[in-house]
């Protein structure tokens, strides 16, 4: 029955601004199932790279409190050197900017093989050839052997992508965390990215953690989702009842940001503000009331809990039913009309 | 790579062209020539006019610097009238002087800047950094030649542990073992006393590159391989912040330059910083032009080393 990979319960991970923390991630609890795609979405600031981070343990500076558990471990507590044997091997991760992600004055044969070497360390040299000729062959580079003795800066910006992602996969990792992977890319260069992370997705053993603002990869992709807000999960749901009945109000704003082609109305909603930073963030009552200021709030729930209103269905909202569009006509009235 | 060194190569020629100009107008503005100290005030002045235009110090001055020029290339750059020998011979012995203590002086700075920079730079923020940039703050403020001079208070006559002037003993037989021991003695006061000073550039320089090696992308991609912590400094930190440590080398010696005309002063070191502080005081013109010359030279290579290092060990230019 136990299928979970990965079980995050209750994290809070906080940064020092000045001299107090503030928390980045606010009591997120998630589990990532073995072979699922879980994605997570949310505007920029809403917290994502820092939860994948933290399940990394790759943040210098932060205050992390909570659980993460993965393979029997706990990898909010666990010494730096079990961590390492982890890291790189059962889980790794791709970054969001391959520009920066590389060592300048490394080959890249040299990446690859740093973490093939640093988790089977009799590895011959002759063999982790081998082996980085044919990551570099999996990732759909051309000429293996001639980018094997390249430096990162004679690379094209998706080819540095196909090369992280070869370090990525390099041990077979089980839970594989994507930091959105193509938003540093060029928009027909993204799509191939994404079309070879769908086919290692097809061949690998792994959970993988995908994180994106783009709904459409979602869509394609995704097994179940979670939507993240100014820290904390707002909505989880499995793929199909997130788009076909999304129910909190920031998940629907983001869904109703999408242009319609075949709709009759094409205007763009777009959501009114940003995420505040953090220092700024309000924490008492609900974060996102402020960016949907033509709702009456007061009566609302004061700090919203995640609640399940269907199986594996969660929102933190109570009353998600009465919200509507300021272009909608006013829903109040059909309010237990939807479920 | 050899594209690039060569290209760098052609630039320097014209730079050192340019600089024996400047140096032989600034010789020119100089009051006085090169017949001023070697006459006798007594001498008819109309002799004195013929001798000059034998001389041909009455020709336009591109013809003067053609001559100039023509007989430096031959290693003839003059009289000096105050050492009564040829300015090349002069020079020679300064320039190996000036050579050893030079090298003595980066071995320091180097064995400094170092270990220093490396713990400044990783461990920054704590005590033990905070005591080495209070190190390098007192470095940058102490102009050097007092610094020198309490150091050859201390070391030379409180002390008295080493030699205080002069660069080798008197009466010592060249070649032999206590002519080199000597020799050596001699460096160790006046270079230690620069690289401590002159140490602090690189010490900082190199903490501030860790620190911003530290904080680049590809050093939470090592870290995501697993790489630990001793790993991750050595393998990629360290590499990259070395880099422009290697490439600053070229530049330092520029900084010594300046550095020797003090400390050769006040160690009475015979080199050619002492030779240029005697000639100016003197105005023994001839041999101040030859000096300049070549501290401009020295530059000039030291900045075309620099940039062949940085081309060698960089692989963003050594593959172009
Ligand atoms: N090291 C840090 N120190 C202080 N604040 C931080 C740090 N890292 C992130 N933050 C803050 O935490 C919040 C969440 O940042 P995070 O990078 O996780 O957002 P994100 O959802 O990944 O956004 P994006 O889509 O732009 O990548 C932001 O307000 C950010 O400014
Ligand atoms: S609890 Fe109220 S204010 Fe908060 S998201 Fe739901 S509807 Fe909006
Ligand atoms: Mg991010």
């Amino acid at each position: 029955m136990n299928n979970a990979l990965l079980e995050i319960k209750n994290l809070k991970t906080s940064f020092r601004i000045r001299d107090d923390y503030y928390a980045a991630v606010d009591d997120v609890s998630l589990t990532v199932n073995k072979n699922e795609v879980l994605a997570i979405v949310g505007e920029s600031g809403s917290g994502k790279s820092a939860l994948a981070f933290s399940v990394m343990g790759l943040h210098n500076r932060a205050k992390i409190e909570g659980n993460i558990y993965f393979k029997d471990h706990d990898l909010a507590n666990l010494p730096a050197n079990k961590l390492n044997k982890l890291r790189g091997d059962d889980m790794a991760m791709i970054f969001q900017d391959p520009l920066t992600a590389l060592n300048p004055l490394m080959t890249i044969e040299e990446q690859i093989a740093e973490t093939l070497l640093l988790h089977h360390k009799n590895l011959s040299k002759k063999k982790r050839r081998e082996k980085v000729i044919d990551l570099l062959n999996q990732v759909g580079i051309p000429r293996p052997e001639h980018t094997c003795d390249q430096f990162p800066h004679e690379l094209s910006g998706g080819m540095r992508q196909r090369v992280i992602i070869a370090i990525a996969i390099a041990n077979d990792p089980e839970l594989l965390i994507a930091d959105e992977p193509t938003t540093a890319l060029d928009v027909t260069i993204q799509a191939q990215i994404l079309d070879l992370i769908n086919d290692l997705k097809e061949n690998m053993n792994a959970g993988i953690v995908l994180i994106t603002h783009d709904l459409g990869v979602v869509a394609e992709m995704a097994d179940r989702v979670a939507v993240m807000y100014a820290g904390q999960i707002v909505e989880i749901a499995d793929v199909h009842t997130l788009f076909a009945n999304p129910r909190h109000p920031y998940t629907r704003s983001l869904l109703h940001s999408i242009p319609n082609i075949d709709g009759g109305n094409d205007k763009l909603h777009v959501i009114q503000g940003i995420v505040p930073p953090l220092h700024k963030l309000p924490r008492e009552g609900c974060r996102f009331a402020a960016r949907i200021p033509w709702i009456d709030t007061s009566a609302h729930e004061t700090n919203p809990e995640l609640h399940e209103i269907k199986p594996g269905h969660f929102v933190r909202c109570t009353c998600h039913n009465q919200f509507y569009f300021p272009d909608e006509k006013k829903k109040e009235e059909q309010a237990d009309g939807i479920s | 790579m050899w594209k690039f060194i060569v290209r760098r190569l052609l630039i320097t020629l014209p730079q050192i062209v340019l600089l024996s100009i400047l140096v032989f107008v600034m010789a020119q503005m100089m009051p006085g020539d090169a017949l001023t100290g070697l006459i006798d005030p007594n001498i008819d002045p109309a002799a004195i006019e013929e001798q000059r235009e034998k001389m041909g110090l009455n020709d336009p001055w591109y013809i003067q610097y053609g001559d100039w020029i023509s007989s430096a290339l031959q290693g003839d750059l003059g009289q000096s009238f105050r050492f009564k020998m040829p300015v090349t011979d002069l020079v020679e012995q300064r320039l190996i002087n000036s050579f050893w203590l030079g090298l003595v002086t980066l071995i320091f700075t180097y064995i400094i800047a170092i270990p220093l920079g490396i713990t400044s730079g990783r461990y920054n923020d704590t005590m033990r950094d905070q005591l080495i940039t209070g190190y390098t703050y007192i470095g940058f403020a102490t102009p050097l030649f007092i610094f020198a001079l309490v150091m050859l208070w201390v070391g030379g006559f409180q002390l008295g542990w080493f030699p205080t002037g002069g660069s080798v003993a008197p009466g010592l037989e060249p070649g032999t073992f206590e002519y080199a021991l000597s020799k050596f003695q001699h460096l160790l006061l006046p270079g230690l006393s620069m690289a401590l000073i002159t140490t602090v550039n690189t010490v900082q320089y190199l903490r501030s590159e860790i620190i911003d090696t530290k904080q680049k992308d590809f050093i939470v991609t090592a870290r995501a391989k697993g790489a630990s912590e001793s790993r991750v400094y050595n393998r990629h930190i360290l590499r990259n912040s070395l880099l422009p440590i290697a490439a600053y080398f070229g530049f330092e010696i520029t900084g010594l330059i300046g550095g020797t005309v003090f400390i050769e002063t006040i160690y009475s070191y015979p080199g050619m910083g002492l030779l240029f502080m005697d000639s100016v005081l003197q105005r023994d013109y001839s041999v101040v032009t030859a000096v300049v010359l070549l501290f401009g030279i020295a530059s000039i290579l030291g900045a075309l080393l620099s940039d062949i290092i940085l081309s060698l060990v960089d692989p963003r230019i050594r593959i172009k």
